[in-house]
């Protein structure tokens, strides 16, 4: 009872004092979505964190915080039983009954967006930064990674055809238009190979060999769930594509690939970095001598 | 308000032990139920809140969870349990069948590709996915009987309810896969049910409806007395069995239909509690149908207090308890090589 009484003082006074500094480092945060969670941390508030969401999975801080289950199915009471006094949603955030309710009980709650772009990105650290009244912080952490993607951006791109696969239940999803993993390898100068196609979608180990990537780019927990990169490697269909044969495979972060957060100009160098990438023009132009 | 739904006994014969004990055990739930939860208010304080005009200013958060979140949940849970159980003793007397449930004639498959195609294939979002899973609902449940009347007594509908349920499960595999990545997990939240929509909008409707047609179902206990007795005996006793077929039929989608719809897939409640009140109290439909209501609403109000509370800030999916728990109790029933 008195714990609850100071809460709703806390949250009071949260509601009056708004973006004052003061009453800001009061401010019990509970986020929804991995890269909202993410940029919490990169904007040095971590601390007021006080529960997040099962894709909160980067810094490692974050997955030791309570969490209310996954972010497309958030649970209204138990998000209130952390007694937050401010709500980050992803706009992908839902059910969306279940977030506006939350809201009608006195919770502020500030839904962000949440887009694989740049630009979303960026609207995304200002809107937190402007939630959690940090904006300085947050122009400097947008200005930041502005500064990052231009020098990441300047390295040469070896326009290879590449593919990102994730294989969590024994199909192996690709990567098409307009998801994260597109975004990543179009800012690495890469061709994706299934540009044609909408979203994941499951792929036939004949439609991978027809695909031909150069490079396949694979998240962490796709490896981990194949029983690790030979196997993966060995998978019908990937064993005979030019990846396989040059050896190319570039194993991901899961977050750092599929999140489109703060970390977004680290994920272009590793894949712009990794020697088989950048080395995959030559064989594609001796290939075209021929 | 909860203990005047909780505690409504729907005529019994008799005052009846088993029966008072159920709708004690009832009232007990659901207490349980309302008292705990994430945020945690105590049982004192339960009572309190719900008195008119009692509570203080700073018992807003407290009343807003009690009363807008978890009481709409807690009755959610009684009228979908109940319903599912008194549809499920109804149809395994109508099929002279163990395995019969409200999925059975179509009831859940339909419901279940309704939801879907609203989900993939309309943009209105989670506003549409109700009311096309009620439609799909009755429409599957439709075919299933119209199909099957074909073919003579009852095994006409359950081979067509069985054909239907393979179609639309199928035609859900191929939404799947046309399905985004976002669809795809609202797709799956659905299907695994969920309790976290109610509120007193969808009460006020779906408590008296389900009331309505519950004591409907439970004025037929005559019939499916004499249906233990076989077809031809029911027939020769009076009953006109193609119609009452028909009607009872006609009752479960009725029931069922908007559950589905507004709850999304809850397994093993509509089979296993009947089978439990049967085990006990005997196969006599004058108790079985009351107590299959009571058990029904005990056993889904507890389940989702489970879901609410096992793994606290988040929740399970509700269908994901009630399979959990029903599936190897009914192993078990079944090991135990018991006659139904």
């Amino acid at each position: 009872m008195q714990r609850m009484r100071t809460g709703l003082a806390a949250l009071l006074l949260a509601g009056c004092g708004a973006g004052s500094g003061t009453a800001a480092a009061q401010v019990r945060v509970v986020t929804l979505g991995g890269s909202v969670t993410e940029i919490v941390y990169a904007l040095g508030q971590g601390d007021r964190l006080v529960g997040d969401d099962l894709s909160s999975l980067y810094p490692e801080a974050a997955t030791q915080l309570p969490r209310v289950g996954y972010y497309r199915a958030v649970p209204v009471e138990g998000v209130l039983a952390l007694k937050p006094d401010l709500v980050l949603a992803s706009e992908q955030a839902g059910p969306p009954d279940a977030i506006r309710r939350l809201g009608e009980v006195g919770v502020r709650v500030r839904t962000v967006s949440d887009q694989p772009t740049v630009q979303s990105l960026h609207r995304r650290i200002t809107e937190i930064a402007q939630a959690l009244g940090a904006a300085d912080a947050g122009q400097r952490l947008a200005a930041s990674v502005d500064q990052e993607l231009r020098a990441v951006q300047a390295l040469p791109a070896s326009g290879a055809s590449a593919l990102l696969i994730m294989n969590r239940t024994g199909t192996p999803l690709g990567a098409g238009a307009d998801t994260a993993a597109a975004l990543v390898l179009r800012l690495a100068g890469l061709r994706n190979v299934l540009d044609s196609q909408q979203g994941y979608k499951p792929l036939s180990a004949e439609a991978i060999g027809a695909l031909a990537p150069q490079v396949v780019v694979v998240t962490q927990a796709s490896v981990a769930a194949s029983g690790g990169l030979d196997k993966l490697r060995a998978l019908p269909g990937l064993a005979g594509t030019p990846a396989a044969a040059n050896d190319c495979f570039v194993v991901m972060d899961d977050l750092l690939a599929l999140g489109t957060g703060p970390r977004l100009p680290q994920a272009v160098r590793q894949l712009k970095e990794t020697a088989c990438v950048a080395g995959a023009r030559r064989t594609s132009a001796q290939a075209a001598t021929h | 308000m909860s203990l005047a739904r909780a505690g409504h006994r729907p005529r019994p014969p008799r005052i009846d032990a088993a029966l008072a004990a159920l709708a004690l055990a009832v009232v007990a739930a659901a207490l349980l139920a309302a008292a705990s939860g994430a945020v945690r208010i105590p049982l004192g304080d339960v009572l309190r809140l719900l008195w008119p005009g009692a509570a203080q200013a700073d018992d807003t958060l407290w009343r807003n969870v009690l009363v807008d979140i978890r009481l709409p949940r807690v009755l959610l849970a009684l009228v979908a349990g109940a319903a599912l159980a008194i549809c499920g003793a109804a149809l395994q007397a109508l099929f002279r069948n163990p395995l019969a449930e409200p999925g059975l004639v179509g009831i859940t498959a339909g419901g279940s590709l309704g939801a879907v195609c609203a989900i993939v294939l309309t943009q209105g979002g989670f506003a549409m996915v109700a009311p096309a899973a009620f439609a799909g609902s009755l429409l599957a449940t439709a075919c299933a009987y119209l199909l099957g009347r074909r073919a003579p007594g009852m095994a006409g509908l359950l081979l067509a309810g069985i054909a239907i349920n393979t179609v639309a499960g199928s035609l859900i595999g191929l939404l799947t896969y046309l399905a985004s990545d976002t669809q795809l997990r609202d797709l799956t939240f659905w299907s695994m049910g969920s309790l976290a929509g109610a509120n007193w909008r969808l009460l006020a409707f779906l408590g008296p409806w389900t009331l309505l047609w519950s004591l409907w179902l439970l004025r037929q206990w005559r019939l499916m007395n004499a249906l233990l007795l076989g077809e031809r005996e029911a027939q020769h006793l009076g009953f006109a069995l193609a119609s009452v077929r028909r009607r009872l039929v006609v009752a479960t989608a009725l029931i069922v239909g908007p559950l589905v719809a507004a709850t999304g897939g809850i397994a093993f409640v509509g089979l296993v509690v009947p089978h439990l009140v049967r085990m006990t109290l005997g196969a006599d439909h004058r108790r079985l149908l009351p107590a299959s209501l009571l058990a029904g609403a005990l056993a889904l109000v507890l389940a989702d207090w489970l879901a609410r509370v096992a793994v606290v800030p988040a929740e399970l999916p509700i269908g994901l308890v009630t399979s959990l728990v029903g599936g190897p109790f009914f192993l078990w029933l079944l090991a135990r090589g018991r006659r139904f």
